[in-house]
């Protein structure tokens, strides 16, 4: 006769066995997801984690006038440099290999203290300065070459410049800086603070877009939702039209249709509505009108899809029950697509924050974004220190906005 | 079987020989009408002559381009047209090749201000005040006239940026063209200039390429600008009636150079040698109103051409020239207060 083994349920044994098959489908779902995670971690966090190294790298000083430095290590940079410093500065200067390091070294120190580039490329071509055997001889000799170096703002300049890594750049892009001599903060001077000023207008500029896309589409999100589908289709094709164009040549016909004798002034001219050209072009409407058409998609879709979900029957439900059609709009529909309010807004305000093309070629000096500096620097200036730090101070601001978005969101999203 | 296919390698070798053999290079400038009399005058000849295929880059005078070029080692372009403080401190900064002189020319048939290490100067350009000659019954003779909204009412077109705009203030303001950088250099003239512009700010519009001004004219949008001379010239030639005044215009110069690690640089020297003949510029000159550098070509030109350049002793005598060492040292300090004060 067989005789079933009863083996006794061992609970041990069994929770070994979940949690072996437990880790065998966290490790299978992350090898299936292991292209994805190494493609985001090189061709995204790690350029990103190199651009916010670069805004606080600082390299050009150290490696160049390094005996410079340590010979200023000790100076109170207040009262006369040291004579070390002197010749430390031309031994360090004599030692350069290769003269494209002479011209980074003047460049940087240029951003500092401007003049610096002529008194180092002057002071470098003219090497060697004769033959000091002394300190005091090599400051004799520097000083009778450019009398700008018995000067403390460029030697103040060369010993706050020494430590490979600095604050200065992300400093200066909130328009603080660190005094050349007491290494305190403070605020820049007034005519040359300009980045919080352009901050401010970036996210204002951005929340005017949003808001004025968000109430554009959402008449025509609706009214989408409601097509039958062949029509919707049709609709949606249409609305997806403008990528089909090139972003500038976009740009480029907004200049055509908005400037003095464009055609919206002429039509305008032609209903009577205004005997002269309203400015359009070059100011912050021009950029808001085009921003908003290139951004209007990017809202739309977001809508159209989470309207799409939302039933007809709580409407009809609503103002059946006695409700006014637009008291049951406000309280029954529109919370029904927050969501899509939600990704929409967020969706066109953190693109239009990052946008510079628009506003250079049809804003005026007034209404350059934070991008347009970043630009600036990065192609006009060559100073990618300060690109970085900006780009950084925008990276920051738009991840503090996103938190306090996903805050207010979910409390929004708990109600339903 | 193996001899056909060896016939085949040999035939494929010899249809790509010809190919292999045709060099390339690229050669980059401010592109409008300047580029396209650039191609008519160097390129086109240059290729016929040489067997060369050259494309024509535009650009905006972005030195970044050229310095990650360098740095990544893979640099594309092998002729860049750059203007003089780009020159200076790309030189410095080892972003250009030092030029072979003995294979452009004798140093001697140039201007001495064309004459540098690392670039041979193209041809001579000016920052003009330009107008549109229908809108303005009195034409204005000096950047005072430029600076007055109430006696030629309209708004004024200006190049985006502090460079040009700071001298113009000062002249405007009452300084002599030769004491100009002298106050500029001042913390008292920096602030002076930056006060005379703030009178005007209301009434201004800026552009950034040099295609806009004549653009901005002849749309009606400005009544005066600052404007490259060659593109208000351009325009000129197709009918509009854009007049330029030279009194107190800004000359300067654009430089060829060769970016450090370009492989072409032998083609590269000889384009540039092609480009700095006295024919050739003479060509250039007749296409486009810009100043040749090389001393013989003025003999070549007729008078008619000859008034219209810079260089002309009419247009030159109160004209001022471009201090690229002073904006060299001052620029970066001088441009950030201008963004700040644009953004105010």
């Amino acid at each position: 006769m067989t005789s079933s083994t009863f083996t006794p349920i061992n609970t041990a044994d069994l929770s070994r066995q979940l949690g072996r098959a437990q880790r065998r489908k966290q490790l299978w779902a992350l090898a299936l997801i292991s292209p994805l995670l190494i493609f985001l971690l090189v061709f995204f966090m790690v350029p990103l984690g190199s651009l916010l190294t670069r805004a606080v790298e600082n390299p050009e000083v150290a490696n160049v006038l390094p005996r410079t430095g340590e010979a200023l290590a000790d100076w109170d940079r207040t009262s006369a440099p040291p004579d070390q410093a002197f010749g430390a500065l031309l031994q360090d200067l004599g030692s350069i290999e290769n003269s494209a390091q002479a011209g980074i070294l003047a460049r940087r120190l240029n951003s500092e203290v401007p003049g610096a580039r002529s008194l180092i490329m002057g002071t470098y071509r003219a090497l060697p300065l004769g033959e000091p055997s002394s300190a005091a001889e090599a400051r004799a000799a520097l000083v009778e070459h450019d009398e700008r170096w018995e000067e403390l703002p460029y030697w103040q300049a060369i010993a706050k410049n020494s430590q490979r890594w600095t604050p200065d750049y992300l400093l200066a892009s909130i328009d603080l800086r660190r005094d050349a001599a007491t290494g305190k903060v403070m605020a820049v001077e007034p005519e040359q603070a300009a980045f919080r000023a352009i901050l401010l207008r970036t996210f204002e500029i951005g929340l005017v877009v949003t808001v004025v896309a968000l109430l554009m589409a959402y008449p025509l999100a609706y009214w989408l939702s409601t097509l039958p589908q062949r029509k919707a289709n049709l609709m949606l094709i249409l609305v997806l039209l403008p990528f089909w164009t090139s972003v500038l040549v976009r740009i480029a016909s907004w200049t055509v249709l908005l400037q003095h004798n464009g055609l919206v002034n002429r039509f305008l001219m032609w209903l009577g509505a205004t005997d002269a050209p309203i400015p359009l072009l070059f100011n912050r409407v021009g950029v808001a009108i085009a921003m908003v058409h290139i951004l209007l998609p990017f809202m739309i879709l977001p809508l159209y899809s989470v309207m799409k979900t939302v039933p007809a029957n709580y409407m009809r439900a609503a103002v059946s029950l006695g409700s006014s059609p637009l008291h049951a709009f406000f309280k029954v529909y529109l919370p029904q697509t927050y969501p899509g309010v939600a990704a929409g807004c967020l969706l066109v305000f953190i693109t239009s924050i990052g946008y510079y093309v628009t506003p250079a070629l049809l804003g005026g000096a007034a209404d350059q974004m934070l991008s347009y500096y970043v630009a600036y620097f990065i192609h006009v200036e060559v100073n990618w220190g300060m690109a970085a730090a900006l780009g950084s101070v925008l990276l920051v601001a738009t991840l503090v906005l996103y938190s306090l978005y996903r805050k207010v969101t979910r409390s929004e999203l708990s109600l339903g | 079987m193996k001899s056909k296919k060896l016939l085949a390698m040999a035939a494929s070798v010899a249809f790509t020989l010809p190919v292999l053999a045709q060099s390339n290079l690229t050669v980059v400038t401010f592109g409008g009408a300047n580029a396209v009399a650039k191609q008519r005058a160097y390129v086109e000849p240059f290729e016929r002559a040489n067997n060369t295929r050259i494309t024509m880059v535009e650009y905006n005078g972005e030195m970044a381009r050229i310095k990650a070029m360098v740095e990544a080692r893979r640099v594309t372009w092998d002729v860049v047209g750059v203007e003089s403080p780009d020159l200076h401190r790309g030189c410095d900064e080892g972003l250009f090749e030092k030029l072979d002189w003995s294979k452009i020319g004798n140093k001697a048939d140039f201007m001495p201000e064309a004459v540098h290490d690392c670039g041979v100067g193209a041809f001579v350009w000016s920052t003009v005040l330009a107008f549109n000659a229908d809108r303005l019954q009195t034409a204005p003779t000096s950047w005072a006239d430029f600076w007055d909204v109430q006696q030629f009412p309209g708004r004024r077109g200006m190049r985006k940026g502090a460079r040009f705009n700071l001298e113009f203030a000062l002249m405007a303001d009452g300084v002599k063209p030769a004491d100009v950088y002298r106050v500029l250099a001042t913390r008292e003239g920096a602030d002076r200039a930056f006060r005379k512009l703030s009178e005007l700010k209301p009434h201004i519009q800026w552009w950034t390429a040099g295609a806009q001004p004549p653009q901005f004219l002849v749309a009606g949008d400005v009544v005066m600008t600052t404007a490259f001379n060659g593109r208000i010239d351009a325009a000129q030639r197709e009918g509009r009636n854009l007049k330029i005044n030279w009194v107190g215009s800004i000359y300067d110069l654009d430089f060829w150079t060769i970016p450090r690690g370009s492989r072409n640089k032998e083609t590269a020297h000889r384009f540039i040698a092609f480009a700095s003949t006295p024919e050739a510029q003479a060509n250039y000159a007749r296409l486009i109103p810009y100043g040749p550098t090389n001393v013989h070509v003025p003999r070549l030109l007729d008078d008619r051409v000859l008034a219209e350049l810079p260089t002309a002793p009419a247009n030159a005598r109160e004209a001022l020239r471009f201090s690229a060492n002073f904006w060299a040292d001052q620029g970066e300090a001088l441009e950030r207060r201008f963004a700040s004060w644009a953004a105010q």
